[in-house]
């Protein structure tokens, strides 16, 4: 078995699991983490976070990604980051 | 959809129970009483429309069940297609009649998910709950099938009187097998699980040592396990939202394509249900008399029409109160509030007191009338 880190170290590649899935919704016109029975709508924010978490880039690169890309401050960012990510790796949604 | 159905929530999730016909035996079984032969089982191309239409009316998770859906030979043919569809796919399984093959080959076709029941941590006892010699073996095999083909699994066991006192053990075997979810269930009373409620039926000392143990266990264990905790009815003070609210969130469909709003609804006598060879998905969810019976607040009576919580659990659960009130539109006698609830307590209580003796943990094992094995 894997025991799933919960801290999100520098360094480490985020990505979603097998069985862990987001998905634009067409019907709801909405982004979903589909995971076993559990639907967990997302944010925009979360929706451009978890889109990037796959496994190569790093927590870093994803930071950096979306600071440039939607020009803000890049240590509000981290934050947002951290926080969404260690709370779906307590929930066994995200590997970090 | 149509105008007037923009009111109504899209339904979350799709169970679609493939086959009654199981291997498995164990008391305590959601499905009615009144098990549905193989002959009136819905062919491959009409599950396959039902899914098409599952996805085009919202519905996100399938919940291939039975039964065994392993019973089903175009089990695979079907998982493709709910792929294909986009529906996250999960499949309810006993793991008897899967082989290390056939889950390659359902991964191949894109899975999503596996949940494995459990009836015990000891092999013995398991399969005696189970009534199938060798379960807990073969199961400890299905597990480890699934991870190595990386599948996500979920393990899920049923609590009640033979095993309660190892609820914890399930949930630390749940680790070993290489889940990343556990579902810890204690008994809810329905169909097989109510002719048999005498003998599944634990003390309260029983119950409240396994659920303090597991929610131990679901703190300690976060990041590893998520652990999804069901506690007894007959001991709680407010009731489940039952089916997360009638006609709200969740399709059943039986073998032979009866749609209901709930797996047990059948128990309700005054419902008629539409079947899904006549009606289309759609039009069952918006306007099939069954899943409009309890629909929102309306049909609500006191304790539950000026009850704060009526949005939170909407009432309890319907066949529950019909079960032990004999009205379906009473709060769910589980609740505090209802008048009944005092009667709940003395069942359990009566029930434990009967049970001490050996012979009532003897089971009523499910089963088909003409028993016919998986292949």
């Amino acid at each position: 078995m894997t025991t799933g880190a919960t801290t999100a170290e520098s360094g480490c590649t985020p990505r979603l699991p097998r069985g862990v899935r987001l998905k634009y919704d067409e019907t709801r016109a909405e982004w979903l983490l589909l995971a076993p029975e559990r639907v967990i709508k997302a944010d925009a924010i979360a929706a451009e976070i978890l889109k990037r978490c796959d496994g190569t880039l790093t927590l870093e690169a994803i930071v950096d990604d979306l600071a440039r890309r939607f020009t803000a401050d890049r240590a509000r960012v981290e934050q947002d980051v951290r926080a969404l990510l260690q709370d779906l790796a307590a929930k066994r949604l995200v590997d970090l | 959809m149509t105008a007037a159905a923009e009111k109504i929530d899209r339904p979350a999730g799709l169970l679609a129970e493939l086959s009654h016909r199981c291997p498995l035996g164990c008391a305590y079984c959601s499905n009615p009483l009144a098990l549905e032969a193989r002959e009136s089982e819905l062919g491959t191309e009409v599950w396959k429309r039902v899914f098409s239409e599952a996805a085009a009316l919202g519905v996100l998770h399938v919940h291939l069940s039975g039964g065994e859906p392993a019973s089903r030979r175009d089990l695979s043919e079907i998982v493709a297609h709910c792929a294909k569809a986009g529906l996250y796919t999960n499949l309810i399984t006993s793991g008897i009649g899967l082989t290390d093959e056939r889950i390659t080959e359902l991964a191949g076709c894109g899975l999503d998910h596996v949940q494995l029941s459990i009836q015990d941590s000891e092999p013995a006892p398991a399969d005696r709950i189970a009534g199938y010699e060798g379960a807990f073996a073969r199961k400890k095999m299905v597990a480890a099938w699934v991870t190595k083909e990386g599948l996500p699994l979920t393990i899920n066991a049923v609590v009640h009187r033979s095993n309660v006192s190892r609820a914890g053990k399930m949930v630390e075997l749940a680790v070993q097998l290489g889940a990343r979810r556990v579902e810890i269930a204690h008994t809810q009373y329905y169909g097989w699980a109510m002719l048999n409620r005498a003998a599944l039926m634990p003390s309260l000392a029983e119950a409240e040592a396994a659920i303090a143990e597991v929610e131990a266990l679901k703190t300690r264990l976060s990041g590893t396990i998520v652990v999804d905790h069901v506690i007894p009815d007959y001991y709680a003070r407010t009731p489940k939202a039952c089916m997360g609210g009638w006609g709200k969130r969740i399709i059943n469909v039986t073998p032979s394509g009866k749609a209901l709003p709930c797996h047990a609804a059948e128990t309700i006598p005054e419902l008629s249900f539409w079947n899904v060879q006549d009606h289309a998905l759609e039009d069952i969810w918006t306007s099939s008399p069954s899943f409009n019976a309890f629909r929102g607040l309306s049909w609500m009576r006191e304790p539950c029409r000026s009850c704060p919580r009526k949005e939170i659990d909407f009432g309890g659960c319907r066949c529950q109160a019909f079960a032990l009130t004999g009205e379906a539109r009473n709060a769910d006698p589980v609740c505090h509030l209802s008048p009944h609830h005092g009667r709940v307590q003395e069942i359990a209580r009566n029930l434990v007191q009967v049970g001490e003796g050996d012979h009532a943990l003897r089971y009523n094992y499910r089963r088909m009338k003409a028993h016919e094995p998986a292949q």
